[in-house]
């Protein structure tokens, strides 16, 4: 398992998209700080920052999962990993755990931002870390999503569209669920959004229903990449 | 060392491999021949663990493949069809991923020099794998399944993108790697499985048709023996005289040549072996024969003698 999270690890950066995933990372976050945070006047709400951040997931995570199981299948690499002597939880979860490696590193990097947010604002340091944890954890779910949609496909491309259209919806399902006078519905769209259960990290509080409905996120698209393999073992 | 029982496997309806048993013991290399898509591949990656049978089972060295992978597929070197390469790599770089992927112990530096020297790779080791020829990229995945010294190694079609030379050295590692290791080799091209082989499995539609010793199969070979002819004088005489010969299956006009002369294809019927007939009794109508080739039987004579 090792192995291959230390192969993953350095093919983002023989490839070029280690690089474009940290660079447009930084660029939007510092882009998304200056339009929010710096431009108020007073106080340097931090909230609003991180929402529009998630928001940048929909771009940036699949650029660090596109290719994870595409590529196996285009060049037919999977056949290495099949012989070899490790499961396929193993080989999900060291790709899995490659990605977020990538991604909470360059989060951390992007955290520079709050070094000017506590210059020249008074920021509330619990706030703060809810929203780190949050985003994090929302990002764990999309990463897992990016995953399981490469495993489906051999094509990076669609594998990236895929995974963009599924985080889009994820994010956007409790925008409409207001709108709809059908009550279970509305119920079940508003259980499925990410943002609902965003709401209480961005008050400083922690929220373990969150918790641990994006850990379940998490763990059912890495799942069901496990049985994607399995099954094609099976067919 | 490999003993596969009623393996079975159906993709969706189509059956694929159809109850195939056989075994093979340690130091053992073994071909297995069969026309494409007869269900070679699908046997290999059953055996290797890569797909699942639908029913039989499949042990290396008695440990079970879907019991407890892990530990069979310690035992197992294999390279598929299209050898598993990752392009972003160097050939060294990919030795080493392999290592650590098959959790080897042996020394590290030591063996991963000894198979770039084996594999002559000396001078593309540090080149990125996409550079590199067919060629090369073959022996790089052919490098990728000695990784660990696996006592069985599964080879499917392992000389299919080479040049001569290189089908030379690669039947000649095979033959040296035979001396201490069990082999199962797949192939559509009978000569190799002459040259390395000792047994042959012969598949065809999913069946195992014929499980033979290589010197079993070579005499059967002769038994069909087929050859082309150069014989001068007029056509239709020659093909009407050489039909009614005795022991003659099949004959066959090729082409004519400037000189008066035309070629021929003759199959003997079985046991007969008409070289010899053919000189006396066409010295004696004054046709004479410039030129006589032998034929070696193909594939689809092979089958068709299999499975009369």
């Amino acid at each position: 398992m090792s192995a291959i999270y230390k192969r993953e690890m350095k093919a983002y950066f023989t490839t070029f998209i280690g690089y474009a995933f940290i660079a447009t990372f930084l660029v939007l976050s510092g882009v998304i700080f200056s339009l929010t945070t710096l431009s108020q006047s007073v106080g340097g709400d931090i909230t609003t920052y991180y929402t529009f951040i998630i928001f940048a997931f929909a771009i940036l995570i699949p650029l660090l999962t596109m290719k994870l199981f595409s590529d196996e299948k285009r060049l037919r690499t999977e056949a290495l990993l099949m012989s070899s002597p490790v499961s396929l939880f193993g080989i999900v979860m060291a790709k899995y755990l490659a990605a977020l490696t990538m991604f909470a590193a360059t989060f951390a990097l992007s955290c520079v931002n709050l070094i000017p947010a506590y210059m020249y604002g008074s920021q509330n340091t619990a706030v703060i870390i809810g929203n780190i944890c949050s985003v994090l954890l929302i990002g764990c779910a999309f990463i897992a999503i990016g995953v399981f949609m490469s495993s489906i496909t051999e094509n990076q491309l669609v594998a990236a569209i895929t995974t963009i259209a599924t985080i889009v919806l994820f994010l956007v399902i409790g925008m409409f669920s207001s709108g709809i006078g059908f009550a279970p519905l509305r119920i079940v769209l508003d259980f499925f959004s990410i943002f609902n259960r965003f709401t209480m990290f961005t008050y400083g509080i922690i929220d373990w229903s969150a918790l641990v409905y994006y850990a379940s996120v998490s763990f059912v698209f890495l799942f069901l990449t496990v049985r994607v393999y399995e099954r094609r073992r099976w067919a | 060392m490999i003993n596969v029982e009623h393996l079975t496997k159906y993709y969706g309806q189509k059956l694929a491999v159809d109850d195939i048993s056989f075994t093979v013991t340690k130091g053992e290399v073994v071909g297995f021949l069969g026309p494409n898509g007869a269900g070679k591949s699908t046997t290999m990656n059953m055996i290797t663990g890569c797909l699942s049978s639908t029913s039989g089972q499949c042990k290396i060295d008695g440990i079970d493949i879907i019991e407890n992978p892990n530990e069979a597929k310690k035992l197992i070197g294999f390279l598929p069809e299209q050898p598993p390469l990752y392009y972003d790599m160097n050939p060294r770089e990919y030795l080493n991923f392999i290592y650590d992927l098959k959790k080897c112990t042996l020394n590290r530096r030591e063996h991963i020099n000894e198979i770039i020297d084996v594999m002559g790779l000396g001078e593309m080791q540090h080149r990125l794998i996409s550079q590199l020829s067919k060629g090369y990229k073959q022996r790089v995945g052919i490098a990728g399944a000695l990784v660990s010294n696996p006592p069985i190694m599964i080879f499917d079609e392992p000389t299919i993108g080479l040049d001569p030379r290189q089908i030379i050295e690669i039947r000649d590692l095979i033959r040296t790697l035979g001396a201490d290791h069990t082999i199962i080799l797949s192939t559509h091209i009978l000569p190799e499985v002459q040259a390395v082989c000792g047994r042959i499995l012969i598949i065809d539609r999913g069946k195992l048709i014929a499980d033979q010793k290589t010197d079993e199969i070579n005499s059967l070979a002769e038994d069909n023996r087929k050859f082309t002819v150069r014989i001068v004088g007029s056509k239709n005489e020659v093909l009407n005289f050489l039909r009614k010969t005795e022991g003659a299956a099949k004959v066959d006009f090729m082409s004519s040549g400037k000189d008066g002369s035309s070629l021929y294809m003759i199959q003997c019927k079985k046991g007969y072996d008409l070289r010899k007939t053919l000189f006396y009794a066409l010295a004696e109508k004054r046709w004479p024969i410039i030129e006589m080739q032998n034929v070696g039987a193909s594939l689809e004579d092979i089958f068709i003698a299999m499975t009369r």
